[in-house]
């Protein structure tokens, strides 16, 4: 009987109840669709910030060179002598990372001893100039004409050749070149530069690498250079081994070669030194924690946890996570205290119109309670198709943000760009990384919607069955309809 | 005796004016009895009729049924006496739109929670009592009044009440559907012994009853109009009133 009248009573007011449907329906897929978004664009973010930063990391430090020790770089060259011109040259210069101080590995060891850190792993990053050409060899007899590979101060990092103004000297092109090196832990891969990297071909390096000449290079530096999985890479003169190929995701800082970090260290003579410390920490509440004792052990370290990394993101990526943090949100607690109200209102006048009927089943002896029920029941049976309706449109609207939505650009403006004006590389350390957004909707979210769906016809039959139970048996005798 | 009425009395307030709808009634009903209350429009008969079926309480005087003050009764007990003891008819049907005439028959059982198979059979029993076996797939809007007034007569006496109160039972219907259901009411008090009261204006219907009553502003009356003088005389003392002010 029950469901007999509910199913008749729904079908014979089926224009108002699918009104009532709709009304539900369209809150519960403006919070699906603005969830799968938020979502989504969290999903973008974590996308930056691990391309950016590594996967696990919860904090980075590494300690800003001072001033007076960046500058011009010097190749080891002296102006050159007539007899010199038109030789050949081919000079390089390994620098750790500039902008970036060394930091002695027993400070490594101490935050890695820190409580609430999990793992604690260095890594030195260089970079590695060369330069290679020709003397200049003047045409004129003048012996003042300065020779071009002096102006090469190289910090520039620039990849032109320096053919620069000096017209009257005839020229062969020089080269400079730059190769960044990162010097890895080989026994603790997981965290640190090669955390987000995938092995391409070849293998990765082991813990019996740490002393072996072995690396790993990018994908792009290997295309680049025609190198492949047992090719031979000389850097700095040493030969190194290439025992694997490896894909780092878009937009991080990668280096173009990895090598066991003691080969790094003896190349920039930096024995036992990092200049870049990779922290994780237990759980996501300490790091603040941890970050406060790290800056109390080196009150001069840059200490970055993924969160400022995440504020300095900007550009669209941190438009559209504001957008969906604050506009998002509140439009669908609007939406949804709107459908509900509407449900509810449209209920209540339903119940309005059926008082003789009501009525009637009151002078029948229908108990209060089974006239409530009967109105809840209809409208927990709009809640359902409610929700069908809701979550079949939210999920349409997710496929169409993630469809239509434009590419978003991450900015993170790094903070060594406030460093040393010499240390011009830091520049390109502001990384843009573009990320495609998609609107994952997952089947929590489709639960919470159809109980958000249900609850809104819990409401709209509470306020409808509320009505019902104060309709009193005696209404059944109105004579109006 | 089934109904015992003492000085029973019943106030509304009706856009801010009390409004004297029962005004000190006195009144014993015989089990069995077929009870015709007449009255103008106005006059509290409806009301009394509400009073006599629980569906309200009265707002003063004592309203025995067998034995028991129903103005001293909760909600949860007069909706239970109204499901075991009294049939209604009403002048609209007042038939769920939706349901057919079985289902319709059907919802006065189900405050019993009889099991379904047997609802349904007793409802089907009940329709072919008043004729209408064949037309028991029938949602309301697809039966004429007659038909309409039947299917509530079954649902009335389903569950085989001891008082059947009618209200108006024939005032939506042509004069010979009104004969057919008053015939029916009348054949079924005869078989069944059932005390079967009704309302109406209609002299005719009255003319049937075993016993008659007049109700006039709320007050019964010997005789009809008996009270007509003093209504005019009330009228003109409140024009007057209302003139002065």
């Amino acid at each position: 009987m029950f469901f007999t009248y509910v199913f008749r009573e729904l079908r014979r007011r089926h224009r108002q109840a699918l009104l009532t449907a709709m009304g539900l329906a369209v809150g519960v897929a403006l919070v699906v669709a603005v969830t799968a978004y938020a979502a989504g664009v969290g999903k973008a973010q974590t996308q930056v910030l691990q391309s950016l930063y590594g996967v696990g990391t919860d904090i980075t430090v590494s300690q800003q060179q001072k001033m007076d020790q960046s500058g011009a770089q010097k190749f080891g060259m002296q102006p050159p002598s007539q007899s010199k011109q038109g030789q050949k040259f081919n000079r390089s210069r390994v620098m750790t990372s500039p902008g970036q101080q060394s930091i002695s590995a027993t400070k490594l060891a101490q935050i890695a001893a820190l409580d609430g850190v999990s793992d604690a792993t260095g890594s030195l990053s260089m970079t590695i100039m060369n330069v290679q050409g020709k003397f200049a060899q003047a045409q004129s007899g003048s012996s003042s004409a300065a020779p071009s590979a002096s102006s090469q101060s190289s910090s520039s990092g620039s990849s032109s050749s320096g053919s620069s103004s000096q017209a009257q000297t005839q020229m062969s092109p020089i080269n400079v070149s730059q190769l960044s090196v990162s010097g890895v832990d080989t026994a603790d891969l997981a965290l640190g530069p090669l955390s987000s990297a995938q092995v391409a071909s070849g293998r990765s390096l082991t813990s019996a690498d740490s002393t072996s000449r072995v690396a790993l290079i990018t994908k792009a530096y290997a295309k680049q250079n025609s190198l492949a999985v047992g090719g031979v890479k000389k850097i700095d003169g040493k030969k190194f081994t290439v025992v694997g190929i490896v894909a780092l995701p878009a937009g991080s800082t990668s280096s173009d070669i990895y090598i066991p970090l003691s080969w790094a260290q003896k190349l920039s003579d930096n024995t036992n030194k990092v200049n870049q410390i990779y922290v994780k920490a237990d759980s996501a509440s300490v790091i603040a924690g941890v970050k406060a004792e790290i800056k109390q052990l080196m009150p001069k370290a840059t200490v970055t946890t993924s969160s400022d990394l995440a504020s300095q993101v900007s550009g669209s990526l941190s438009s559209a996570s504001t957008l969906a943090d604050r506009l998002g949100k509140w439009l669908a607690i609007a939406a949804l205290i709107a459908s509900f109200a509407v449900a509810s209102l449209l209920t209540v006048s339903a119940v309005s119109r059926r008082v003789r009927e009501f009525g009637t089943l009151k002078a029948l002896g229908w108990k209060g309670r089974r006239v409530v029920g009967q109105v809840l029941g209809e409208s927990m049976v709009q809640g359902v198709i409610g929700a069908v309706i809701g979550v079949g449109l939210g999920i349409l609207g997710a496929k169409l943000i993630a469809a239509f939505s434009p590419a978003l650009k991450a900015t993170l403006a790094s903070a060594a760009q406030n460093g040393p004006p010499g240390a011009q590389q830091a520049a390109s350390a502001a990384q843009a990384v573009t990320v495609n957004l998609t609107a994952p909707v997952s089947l929590e979210l489709i639960a919470v919607a159809v109980g958000l769906a249900l609850a809104g016809a819990l409401v709209a039959g509470a306020f409808g069955g509320w009505r019902a139970s104060r309709l009193r048996p005696a209404d059944a005798l109105r004579r109006v309809d | 005796m089934l109904y015992e009425l003492t000085d029973v009395t019943k106030r509304y307030t009706q856009r801010r004016k009390q409004v004297n709808a029962l005004d000190g009634v006195d009144l014993a009903i015989d089990e069995g009895e077929f009870l015709a209350i007449q009255g103008s429009t106005g006059s509290g008969k409806t009301t009394l009729l509400q009073m006599l079926g629980a569906m309200d309480r009265p707002s003063g005087g004592k309203l025995d049924f067998e034995g028991r003050d129903l103005a001293k009764m909760g909600e949860r007990d007069l909706s239970e006496l109204r499901s075991h003891s009294f049939g209604f008819i009403f002048q609209g049907f007042n038939l769920i739109p939706t349901l057919t005439a079985q289902e319709n028959v059907e919802t006065a059982l189900v405050p019993w929670h009889t099991h379904a198979d047997e609802r349904r059979r007793r409802a089907a029993e009940a329709l072919g009592g008043v004729g209408l076996a064949d037309r028991a797939r029938h949602i309301p809007s697809e039966l004429s009044g007659g038909e309409q007034q039947r299917v509530a007569i079954a649902r009335a006496l389903v569950r085989a009440p001891r008082v059947i109160l009618a209200d108006e039972p024939t005032g939506n219907l042509d004069e010979r559907t009104r004969d057919d259901i008053i015939g029916l009411l009348e054949q079924l008090w005869r078989e069944r012994g059932q005390t079967l009261i009704v309302v109406t204006h209609d002299t005719w219907v009255a003319s049937r009853a075993s016993r008659r009553i007049w109700l006039d502003a709320g007050r019964l009356e010997e005789q009809p109009g008996a009270g007509r003088v003093e209504l005019d005389d009330q009228f003109l003392a409140e024009a007057m009133t209302a003139g002065a002010a």
